[in-house]
C-alpha cells in the first residue's frame, strides 16, 4: 500500500509563492483532508502529488519510492476533480474503461482503427467489461453505462468520476473539492458514501476542500493551509480544541471562534481572566464556552444584536461596546430568551480560553506553564 | 389567426420579408445569371432583352462542350486531390501546434503565439513571389506539390483551433494524463472529438478557399494535367467573339456544384455538431 511523504515542497508561479516549504507525511490507508481558503495552495499541492505539476523544490515519496521523475500515470494515484472532468464524447462505460485500456492494451492494440482488430484485444476487453460491471454495481451506476455524461445528473456524474478513479485500484485517491458542485442535501449524502468507500477500499485518501465541515466530519486527520503554508496537522477534535495558530482556530468550527484582543478587553473595563500569559495579545473562545450573565462585575459585556434560532441551539450575536467586534454565544433553547437590544454580560469558561500572541501563535499552554514553573 | 392580427403587424412582416427577399436576390442573382447563361446559345446571350429561361434551349450543347473541350473531370479530380491534401496537411500541422499553444506550458509560448498572429496579418499575395522562388529552387513548379505545399501551414487554422482547444477545461486533460494517455493520444482521443465542429468549420474555410483559388494556381502551374478547376475554366476564355461564354458558364456551374453539394451535406452535420458540444 502507500504512505505519502512530502518533503519541503515549494512551488511558485512567477513571483507568487503558492506552496511554501510544506512537509507532510500521510499514513497508509489514512483519510487526510487539506483544508484552507481558496487560493491557499491546497489544490496545487494535490496536483504536485499527482504529478500534474512539478514542484520547484522538495520531494514527493509515495509508497517508499521517490516519484519526482515519474509521470502521473506511473504514480499509482487516481484523482477525482471538482468538475468531474468526464470525457463528454465517451459513454459512461468508455469513461470507466479508458484508464484500464491505457494500462492493459499494448501500444499496437491502442492504435486508431487497426488496434480494434489486433490479436488479443478482445480478451482484454472482456476482462475490462467484467471489472467495470463490478465497479458500476458497487456505485449503483450499472444502468447508466450506455449514457453520455451530458445525460446524467450532478450526483450521477460524481459517481462515474469516483468509478473512473476506483476501477483501476490505485494505491492513493486524490480528491479535489469533489462535492462542491452538488446541492447541500446530495453533498451530505455523498460525504457518507465517500467515507464508506474509504473504509471499504482501505487505501490512502487525500481530500481537498475549503469546507471545514467536510474536513471535520470525514477525515482521520486534517491539514490546515493558508497562503501556501501548512499551519497544523491533527485529528479534527485536536484542531478544534487545541489549535496552535489563530488562523487554524478561526478556520475550524462554525460559527467562527470569538477573538477579542487583550487591549479591547481592558479598555472595555473587564478584568483579564487569570492565567493570561505575558506575551498574549489575543484571547479566543468558542461560542459554547461562553454563558450569559448579568452585566457588570468587571465582566466582558455587550448588547445582543441578533438572535439566530437553529432549533437545537440558539446563537446570540453580542456586540461589544466601542466597535470592539461581536461575540457569538451558544445558548440552549430551553434557557432564558434574550431579545435584541438587551445588555448582557459574558461569562467565559477560563479552561476553554485560548491565548495567542501578536503573530497568532498559541501561548500559555499547560506544558509551557509547567516549563515556566 | 393571421387575419385577426392587427394590420401593422402584417405590414411589418411584409416589410421584413421584402428586405430579406431583396437581399437574398442580390446575393443569388449573379449565380442565377450564371446558370441562365449556361443554358443559352451564344446569339441569345448578347441580345438586348433578358430572359431568365432561354428561348432556345442550348444547355446540352454548352455542357457537352464544357465537359469535352477541356478535361473537366481531370480538373475536378485535381481540385479534389489538392484540396484534400492541403486540408490533411493543415490538420497535421495545426492540431499539434494549436494544442501546444493552448495547453502546454513552455518558455516562449506567448512569443510564438504572437508570431502566429503576425502570420495571420500577412496577405497571401505578399508571399507569392518568395514561394515561387522557393519552389523553383526545389524544381517543384508546375507540379501538385507547388499547389499544395505553400498552404500546408495555416496560421488561421492554428489560431482558430487554439481558441477552441483553450475552451476545453484543463481538468479533462489532467484526468486524461492520470488515466495514462500520452500527449498525442490526448489530441487524438480527447481534443479532436471534442472540437469536431471547429475542425469542420475550419475544413469548410480551407476547402472553399483553395477550391476557388485562382491567384496561386495561375502562378504555380501551367500544365493542364495539374490544373485545378478554377484555372482550367480559363481555357474557355475567348477574347474575340465571346463564342465560348455559354460553355464557360456551364464549366463554372460544374465546378461550383460539388462545393454547393458538400456544403449542403456538411451544413446539417455542422449545426448538429455545434449543438452537441453546447450540451456538455
Amino acid at each position: 500500500m502507500a504512505e505519502i511523504e512530502l518533503r519541503h515542497i515549494e512551488k511558485s508561479y512567477g513571483e507568487t509563492a503558492v506552496v511554501k516549504d510544506v512537509s507532510l507525511s500521510i499514513r497508509d490507508g489514512e483519510f487526510l483532508t487539506l483544508v484552507g481558503p481558496s487560493g491557499c495552495g491546497k489544490s496545487t499541492l494535490l496536483r504536485i502529488i499527482a504529478g500534474l505539476e512539478a514542484q520547484d523544490s522538495g520531494e514527493v515519496v509515495v509508497g517508499g519510492r521517490c516519484v519526482d521523475d515519474k509521470r502521473p500515470k506511473e504514480r499509482d494515484v487516481a484523482m477525482v476533480f471538482q468538475s468531474y472532468a468526464l470525457y463528454p464524447h465517451f459513454s459512461v462505460f468508455d469513461n470507466l474503461a479508458l484508464p484500464l485500456r491505457t494500462r492493459r492494451l499494448s501500444f499496437a492494440q491502442r492504435l486508431p482503427f487497426v488496434g480494434r482488430a489486433w490479436p488479443g484485444r478482445s480478451d482484454v476487453e472482456n476482462a475490462i467489461r467484467a471489472e467495470i460491471a463490478e465497479t458500476a454495481s458497487m456505485l449503483d451506476i450499472a444502468h447508466l453505462l450506455h449514457r453520455k455524461p451530458g445525460q446524467l445528473s450532478g450526483g450521477q456524474r460524481q459517481r462515474v468520476a469516483l468509478g473512473r478513479a476506483m476501477v483501476r485500484h490505485p494505491a492513493v485517491f486524490l480528491m479535489d473539492e469533489p462535492l462542491s458542485n452538488l446541492d447541500a442535501k446530495l453533498r451530505v449524502q455523498m460525504r457518507g458514501e465517500i467515507m464508506a468507500l474509504h473504509r471499504r477500499l482501505g487505501v490512502t485518501f487525500v481530500y481537498v476542500t475549503h469546507d471545514q465541515a467536510e474536513a471535520m466530519t470525514m477525515s482521520d486527520r486534517v491539514a490546515v493551509m493558508t497562503a501556501g503554508e501548512l499551519l497544523q496537522v491533527g485529528q479534527p477534535e485536536q484542531l478544534y480544541r487545541d489549535p496552535q495558530d489563530l488562523r487554524v482556530a478561526e478556520m475550524i468550527g462554525s460559527p467562527k471562534i470569538n477573538v477579542v484582543s487583550c487591549a479591547d478587553w481592558t479598555s472595555l473595563g473587564a478584568s483579564l481572566p487569570p492565567g493570561v500569559h505575558r506575551s498574549t495579545t489575543h484571547l479566543a473562545f468558542r461560542p459554547e464556552a461562553v454563558g450569559i450573565a448579568a452585566p457588570g462585575d468587571r465582566r466582558l459585556s455587550g448588547i445582543v444584536s441578533t438572535v439566530e434560532n437553529l432549533g437545537s441551539d440558539i446563537f446570540l450575536n453580542v456586540a461589544l461596546a466601542d466597535g470592539c467586534g461581536t461575540v457569538v454565544v451558544r445558548t440552549h433553547p430551553d434557557g432564558s430568551r434574550s431579545e435584541p437590544g438587551r445588555p448582557v454580560g459574558l461569562q467565559i469558561d477560563p479552561g476553554c480560553l485560548l491565548q495567542f500572541d501578536g503573530a497568532g501563535m498559541r501561548q500559555g499552554q499547560t506544558e509551557q506553564v509547567e516549563v515556566a514553573a | 389567426m393571421i387575419a385577426r392580427s392587427p394590420d401593422w403587424r402584417i405590414a411589418g412582416r411584409l416589410a421584413r420579408h421584402t428586405i430579406l427577399i431583396l437581399t437574398a436576390a442580390f446575393a443569388l442573382l449573379p449565380f442565377l445569371w450564371m446558370v441562365s447563361l449556361s443554358l443559352k446559345p451564344p446569339e441569345e446571350i448578347f441580345q438586348a432583352d433578358f430572359h431568365l429561361w432561354p428561348t432556345t434551349f442550348h444547355g446540352i450543347e454548352n455542357y457537352r462542350v464544357a465537359l469535352t473541350a477541356a478535361p473537366m473531370f481531370r480538373f475536378l479530380l485535381n481540385g479534389l486531390l489538392v484540396c484534400a491534401a492541403i486540408f490533411a496537411l493543415q490538420l497535421l500541422v495545426c492540431i499539434p501546434c494549436a494544442y501546444a499553444l493552448a495547453k502546454l506550458r513552455f518558455h516562449g509560448r506567448d512569443t510564438l503565439f504572437s508570431a502566429v498572429l503576425v502570420g495571420l496579418l500577412l496577405p497571401h499575395q505578399a508571399l507569392a513571389i518568395p514561394h515561387f522562388v522557393l519552389l523553383n529552387v526545389f524544381g517543384l513548379l508546375d507540379t501538385y506539390a507547388a499547389l499544395i505545399l505553400p498552404w500546408a501551414i495555416s496560421t488561421f487554422g492554428i489560431f482558430l483551433l487554439r481558441q477552441f482547444f483553450r475552451s476545453i477545461p484543463d481538468e479533462i486533460i489532467h484526468a486524461a494524463r492520470l488515466d495514462g494517455l500520452g500527449e498525442f493520444e490526448i489530441i487524438w482521443r480527447i481534443m479532436i472529438p471534442m472540437t469536431a465542429p471547429a475542425l469542420a468549420a475550419f475544413g469548410i474555410f480551407s476547402v472553399v478557399a483553395h477550391w476557388n483559388d485562382l491567384f496561386w494556381p495561375l502562378i504555380a502551374v501551367r500544365r493542364e494535367e495539374v490544373s485545378t478547376p478554377a484555372l482550367g475554366i480559363l481555357l474557355f476564355r475567348d477574347d474575340e467573339a465571346g463564342q465560348f461564354l455559354g460553355p464557360l458558364m456551364a464549366g463554372a456551374v460544374i465546378i461550383v456544384a460539388p462545393l454547393l453539394l458538400a456544403f449542403l451535406i456538411a451544413q446539417r452535420r455542422f449545426i448538429d455538431g455545434l449543438a452537441v458540444t453546447n450540451m456538455k
